[in-house]
């Protein structure tokens, strides 16, 4: 028991600080992913429900696409195209260096593209919950299309959407972990070189889920908060 | 009384108005347009880097690797739905402790992530290696497969306990209380009245398990298991020839689409007696 406590000390002799290095690194990755995957993916919806039809079919294969490819295989796809791709334009141009990638980086675009193509299918059904009514009196009350975007559905959609994207959240949450395999440094990482150097990997992979699940027990509890401040002006019914 | 006694002269219709191309209208051209130029793009890219020796030595194996991924998600599906069946009752069960039991278990593994629990299993079981020696389950759990399978089968019967409980919960509480004044048996409700109302309800969300399924089963790659992305790892790491990226993209895209497909006609087809 002393032994374990002694591991998961902060300090030299224990890996706490790794670890919670680890934890930080995880939750600013998907708090960094959030914006980027809610505007792109907000962005989608709009094209899905323009009346162009050529927006509608583009919105739909960024959709299928992102939807249908592993999460990981995105993520190498991204890792390594941007790095070879980015190699390649720099050697058309005539210059030669090789081009590294941050893992942070590439993360968070691999993820974004994830997260807003669900994102989008999530604000998609909260906009055809709101009825035309309420565009039509919008534009009748005089208000421009930006205006109506801003003041009448928006805060509408984002009240209707708040347990898709909490659950989004959740999926994302636990989506940075396999950042881990192109080397981020996050808590699965942390806690995997905790195990091999140790040679306690149930106890460090069995903490790294348990990290995992304390992300989720305190994330639910902010979200749900988040829903009834969306909510604090409905009726009680 | 006036009456005209001329027709009006006929007269060249109105001009007609040009359209202006809406912002809308540019920006789905443009959004087309950067999906041609990307296909012909990668197109180009797969022809350009065509090599008939590649194919004949990596053909195969990309076969070989989708053929395991189909075998581990068909065979955690299976194994997941059986074992789905107890968690379910659990925690639809009047017992606090069976109900707080099949909870956590649901619980934990919808809030941690597949890979975590893979990790878990496959190298936090070797902490135990003396122990599985002395039962003999070792050999079990020094394989790969095996402990992914295990990862994936225990991972997806939570998901699935949750389909079937709120697929069962869905069914309106009428139908067991027609049930009970026919006089029918708890076995016989649940057999004749329940089950296939709550299976239509499920089949939805059974379909994107599958999906779920199959995109998660990437990550086995990472703890040696040569499936379709283990494969493709490989080739990369020997020729460090993107197109394999590429062709796992097309392969996977590729199921998923067919499965979704499939899965759409399928419940069509089932539904059929409830369409109006």
């Amino acid at each position: 028991m002393e032994n374990i406590l002694t591991l998961l000390s902060f300090g030299d002799e224990g890996w706490g600080d790794e670890i919670f290095s680890g934890v930080r690194v995880t939750i600013s990755l998907s708090l960094a992913t959030l914006p980027f995957g809610l505007l792109l993916g907000f962005f989608i919806a709009l094209g899905k429900k323009s009346q162009e039809r050529q927006l509608r079919i583009a919105a739909d294969i960024y959709t299928t696409v992102f939807r249908g490819l592993p999460e990981l295989l995105t993520l190498f796809l991204v890792y390594y195209g941007i790095q070879i791709g980015l190699s390649e334009l720099f050697e058309l141009m005539g210059l030669s260096f090789r081009v590294e990638i941050n893992a942070f980086v590439a993360g968070m675009i691999a993820l974004s593209l994830v997260f807003s193509a669900f994102c989008s299918e999530v604000l998609l059904s909260a906009f055809k919950a709101i009825p035309q009514g309420q565009y039509e009196a919008s534009a009748a009350l005089g208000l421009r299309p930006s205006q109506t975007m801003w003041f009448i559905i928006l805060p509408q959609l984002i009240r209707i959407a708040l347990p898709g994207l909490g659950n989004l959240w959740m999926i994302l949450l636990k989506d940075t972990a396999l950042v881990s395999v192109i080397g981020l440094a996050d808590i699965l990482r942390q806690t995997g070189i905790a195990a091999r150097v140790t040679k306690e990997a149930f106890l460090f992979f069995g903490i790294g889920c348990l990290l995992f699940l304390i992300l989720a027990v305190l994330s639910s509890i902010v979200i749900s908060a988040i829903e009834n401040w969306a909510r604090r002006a409905e009726v009680n019914r | 009384m006036s009456m005209s006694d001329s027709l009006i002269a006929p007269r060249a219709p109105p001009a007609t108005v040009k359209r202006r191309l809406s912002r809308s209208q540019i920006l789905g051209y443009a959004a087309i347009g950067f999906w041609i130029a990307l296909a012909i793009g990668v197109a180009f890219f797969l022809i350009g880097s065509w090599d008939p020796a590649f194919f004949a030595l990596y053909g195969p194996k990309y076969l070989s690797g989708l053929g395991v991924t189909l075998t581990l998600v068909a065979l955690s599906i299976t194994l997941g739905a059986i074992v789905s069946v107890p968690i379910a009752a659990g925690r639809m069960s009047r017992n606090p402790v069976l109900r707080a039991l099949a909870y956590s278990y649901v619980y934990f593994f919808r809030g941690t992530p597949l890979i975590a629990q893979l990790f878990l299993i496959y190298y936090g079981f070797g902490t135990f290696r003396p122990q599985l020696e002395a039962v003999g389950l070792w050999t079990i759990f020094r394989d790969a497969w095996n402990c992914a399978l295990l990862a994936f089968t225990l991972n997806t019967a939570a998901y699935q306990a949750e389909i079937l409980r709120g697929s069962i919960e869905s069914v309106p509480r009428g139908q067991h209380e027609g049930a009970v004044a026919l006089g029918l048996t708890r076995l016989q409700t649940l057999r004749k009245i329940i089950i296939p109302q709550a299976l239509i309800v499920a089949l939805r969300p059974y379909g994107n398990e599958i999906v779920l399924m199959i995109k998660a089963s990437a990550i086995v790659a990472i703890v040696t298991v040569f499936d379709l992305m283990g494969e493709t790892r490989r080739a990369f790491s020997r020729t460090f020839d993107f197109q394999t990226y590429i062709w796992a993209a097309i392969i996977y895209l590729v199921l998923v689409e067919t499965l979704r497909n499939v899965w759409a006609i399928l419940e069509n087809r089932l539904t059929r007696h409830l369409k109006r």
